[in-house]
């Protein structure tokens, strides 16, 4: 049986990295007495794999790991227990049956949601909601990011899905995933490069807000929150 | 919100930033209103080495099973973030409450290794309480040591204000009792280290003088308070099957050194061998009760989620129901995906059954430790391992299956010839060629023999407190005659041999044996910017030899200068339960190539037996 997981991340556990919360959430596993599925061979580990990783600094309300196992409980009892051998910064929120042949939290997640707020004293001197409009009327918004081998030109114009002032803050919808994934302080940085100005890393306040996948219903493809691809077991 | 000590600006630029934050599973957390006493407990090394030490995690279960007593961990900053600290002026925290250690009642300190003694000033200089003892006000924590190093407390005794020598789990409920009624009575800080100075196993510096001969040895030793007793026994807990033991121990984000459950199965160790300081100063030998350990370890599993358990001890093999515990354990928890490490067993056909269960054969690899290279030698450190039982050993494990081999030896031991050196290539060679002894067509591959050698030094309360050291030049000149002879072996190609740094040796060599005159040296090291000494990368040798002329302190005379039977050792008021009549007796033993039956066999009056228990005690009554 596959079983889909969220989780959040908040406070302190931004400190944590993502390495680290792997090696976290097996001890989880072994403390809730999950009955979870073993890989072969002479060191065997358990089957889990995580939805996307977060970057250092980064808070979430949406971590999502997929596992499997041999049998379960139902999805309130698992969270009770779950819930109880877990740090209280990163409680686990729905555990969810999925189907045997669905598809990896990783190879489904599309887009991603995310609350970014100025750091005090970091806030930016020119008009940031101005700059915004401007920013997303332009038919193309390209860099240039550098990776280890090569510098390659990208396009973000059709990567962002949606950017907008919210609650002394701002709400982006990004895409994700293995394919185009874009990280929110990079629209951030692209912006600032827009005005002639240069972002400092330590500027933002960021939070994931949902991670979701595409789900082709009635012939039309839907952003859906991953856990919504999986059924509570009753 | 959460309250860290350290922004987000600093975090972030940081290796590492989750060593600084606390928060991991099986933290305390305590109300501080029900607080009255506050105890920060430090291990004065990185957090992730300082978090795999079994000690630390008792004491903090213990200080915190106490009602009102709060204890808290802190360690080491980085390197990094030392430098980011002391130039943003924030000080050293504690991990749990982020609260400044400067307003702890109580500092603990384990030292558990010479090469950490600048560690210590590191923490102190973070923390902002003074260096020395007699510098402290009352808006300073009491700063206590603990562990091995404080049975040589002198070259670091003016940094603290107390030691507390032998097992915590003895003292510390008195400790705490004393500092609530001082409190209580409006007593400042000089009363209060008056009252506890009279408690068994509590070394208070301040209250002694020490004087000097001519020649620089030390003439006497006393007290110059009233408080103060003349000697000061250790203390220790007879009972380790009804004593503290974390049951949930702390479980850290980032993978410590021991990311595994610890079972202590015993203390002590009956081989007495003669350069082995805790085989001397944990004495007597004391078991942990099996059904103790048994519940003890499944309880452990159950609350942290590791994948693995070790056991711990001096020498597992001795421990007298280990095969019933390692049968339990393998039942029990293999099949729960569980991995049992093993601890380095004697090789026999027992140990070799057991690790074929649990470790993969083509990995792992069988470790030796006949520490010299001649029997003639072992006879003289009384290692009680013989080459034919090593041979037997690796013909049997190499039937098996296995086909690496480790083998641990010590250069520089008293007596050592060159034929000694040599037999450590030799034996090496011995080794590869039993595995040649087996039918070509049943060898799985090449064998491979990897000989270390570390460099002897000298410790206080063993048989070799009187040694002489040797130098550094020596010591390589000693590691050179072994690796010229490696290199003439018939196997040559299969054995690889290495050795340890010799400059730091030398110097552990000083701070181990080291009186109060060497604590300017320490001093004047951490000045110049040294810290993190056990970390080869950050070791500066140049800076302590200009740290040891600068205080004026002539090396020599703590290193490779014999002592005279009838010499006042710096440590030599601590009583340790052990006799210095003893030590002297094997000391000549050991000069006559004389073995001594371990303490199994026979007892040989070392003086443990004044604790009345142990393996020794109970085998007499």
């Amino acid at each position: 049986m596959k079983i889909r997981i969220k989780f959040a991340k908040r406070g302190a556990m931004k400190f944590i990295s993502h390495l680290d919360v792997m090696r976290y959430f097996q001890k989880v596993i072994k403390r809730a007495d999950i009955d979870i599925a073993y890989s072969e061979g002479f060191n065997p580990h358990q089957i889990m794999s995580f939805a996307s990783p977060l970057g250092l600094g980064l808070t979430s309300e949406a971590e999502y790991v997929d596992i499997e196992v041999h049998s379960t409980l139902d999805s309130k009892t698992s969270l009770e227990i779950l819930n109880k051998v877990s740090v209280p910064d990163m409680p686990v929120l729905s555990y969810k049956l999925l189907e045997d042949n669905a598809t990896k939290a990783m190879t489904l997640v599309a887009a991603a949601d995310y609350y970014v707020k100025f750091r005090e004293s970091y806030e930016p001197d020119f008009d940031f909601n101005e700059a915004i409009s401007s920013f997303l009327s332009k038919d193309s918004i390209i860099i240039t990011k550098e990776t280890k081998k090569s510098t390659k030109e990208i396009d973000l114009k059709p990567l962002i899905y949606d950017f907008k002032p919210y609650e002394n803050g701002y709400f982006l919808k990004l895409a994700a995933g293995s394919v185009d994934n874009l990280k929110p302080e990079l629209v951030f940085s692209a912006l600032y490069a827009e005005n002639n100005r240069s972002l400092e890393d330590i500027s933002l306040l960021i939070k994931r807000i949902e991670v979701y996948g595409i789900k082709e219903t009635d012939g039309k493809e839907e952003f859906i929150p991953l856990e919504s691809f999986g059924e509570d077991i009753a | 919100m959460y309250k860290l000590a350290l922004p987000d600006e600093i975090l972030l630029q940081v290796e590492k930033p989750a060593r600084y934050i606390g928060k991991e599973v099986n933290m305390v957390e305590k109300d501080l209103k029900d607080v009255d006493v506050r105890f920060a407990m430090c291990f004065p090394d990185v957090y992730e080495i300082g978090m795999s030490h079994l000690g630390i995690q008792i004491l903090y279960d213990m200080f915190n099973k106490m009602e009102g007593v709060y204890c808290e961990r802190v360690y080491s900053p980085w390197v990094d973030l030392d430098r980011l600290m002391r130039e943003h002026n924030i000080p050293l925290f504690a991990l749990e409450s982020q609260d400044p250690i400067k307003s702890f009642d109580f500092l603990g300190i384990t030292i558990q290794y010479e090469m950490c003694y600048t560690n210590i000033l590191q923490i102190l200089d973070l923390s902002h309480i003074p260096l020395f003892s007699k510098d402290r006000t009352e808006d300073d924590p009491i700063v206590i040591g603990g562990g091995p190093c404080a049975y040589n407390p002198e070259p670091i005794a003016e940094y603290f204000d107390i030691f507390s020598l032998g097992e915590g789990e003895m003292v510390y409920e008195d400790v705490i009792r004393i500092y609530r009624e001082n409190r209580a009575c409006g007593g400042d800080r000089i009363s209060f280290l008056e009252k506890v100075a009279a408690i068994d196993g509590i070394y208070v510096p301040m209250f002694y003088d020490v004087t000097y001969n001519e020649d620089g040895t030390i003439k006497e030793f006393v007290p110059n308070n009233k408080n103060a007793k003349n000697k000061i026994k250790k203390t220790i807990i007879m009972d380790l099957s009804h004593t503290y033991y974390p049951q949930k121990p702390l479980v850290p984000f980032i993978r410590a050194t021991q990311d595994r459950v610890v079972l202590e199965i015993q203390r002590g160790c009956i081989r007495g061998c003669r350069f082995c300081q805790a085989g001397m100063i944990y004495r007597p030998v004391r078991e942990r009760n099996i059904d103790y350990l048994k519940d003890m370890a499944v309880e452990m599993i159950k609350n942290t989620g590791h994948e693995e358990i070790s056991l711990s001890s001096l020498s597992s093999s001795d421990y007298s129901k280990l095969k019933e515990l390692l049968e339990f354990l393998i039942a029990e928890l293999k099949e729960k995906g569980i991995n049992i490490s093993l601890p380095s067993l004697r090789v026999d056909s027992f140990s070799l059954d057991v690790m074929s269960k649990v470790q993969d054969i083509k990995k792992s690899s069988l470790t030796f430790a006949p520490e010299a290279g001649s029997q003639r030698l072992r006879n003289v450190i009384n290692k009680g391992l013989t080459e034919e039982q090593i041979l037997t050993g690796c013909a049997l494990a190499f039937k098996g299956g296995w086909n690496k081999v480790k083998l641990y030896f010590m250069l520089g031991l008293p007596t050592e010839t060159v034929s000694d050196m040599q037999g450590i290539a030799e034996l090496s060679e011995k080794v590869a060629e039993e595995y040649y002894k087996i039918p070509k067509g049943e060898r799985i591959g090449k064998v491979s023999v990897t000989a270390s050698s570390s460099f002897f030094i000298p410790k206080p309360f063993t048989p070799f407190q009187w040694a002489a050291m040797c130098t550094k030049e020596e010591f390589l000149s000693r590691a050179k005659v072994v690796n010229d002879r490696m290199k003439e072996m018939l196997n040559k190609k299969s054995i690889k041999y290495n050795w340890h740094e010799a400059d730091v040796s030398v110097l552990e060599g000083l701070l181990a044996r080291g009186d109060r005159k060497v604590s300017k040296v320490i001093y004047n090291a951490y000045k110049a910017g040294c810290i993190y000494d056990a970390w080869g990368d950050f070791f500066n040798n140049e800076k302590w030899m200009q740290a040891i002329s600068d205080a004026g302190i002539d090396l020599d005379f703590y290193t490779t200068r014999e002592r005279d039977l009838e010499e006042v050792f710096p440590w030599d008021f601590i009583d340790i339960g052990v006799t210095k009549d003893f030590l002297k007796r094997e000391w000549n033993n050991a000069k006559n190539e004389n073995v001594t039956p371990n303490c199994k066999m026979q007892c040989q009056g070392c003086g443990a037996a004044t604790f009345g228990g142990g393996i020794c005690f109970e085998n007499k009554n």
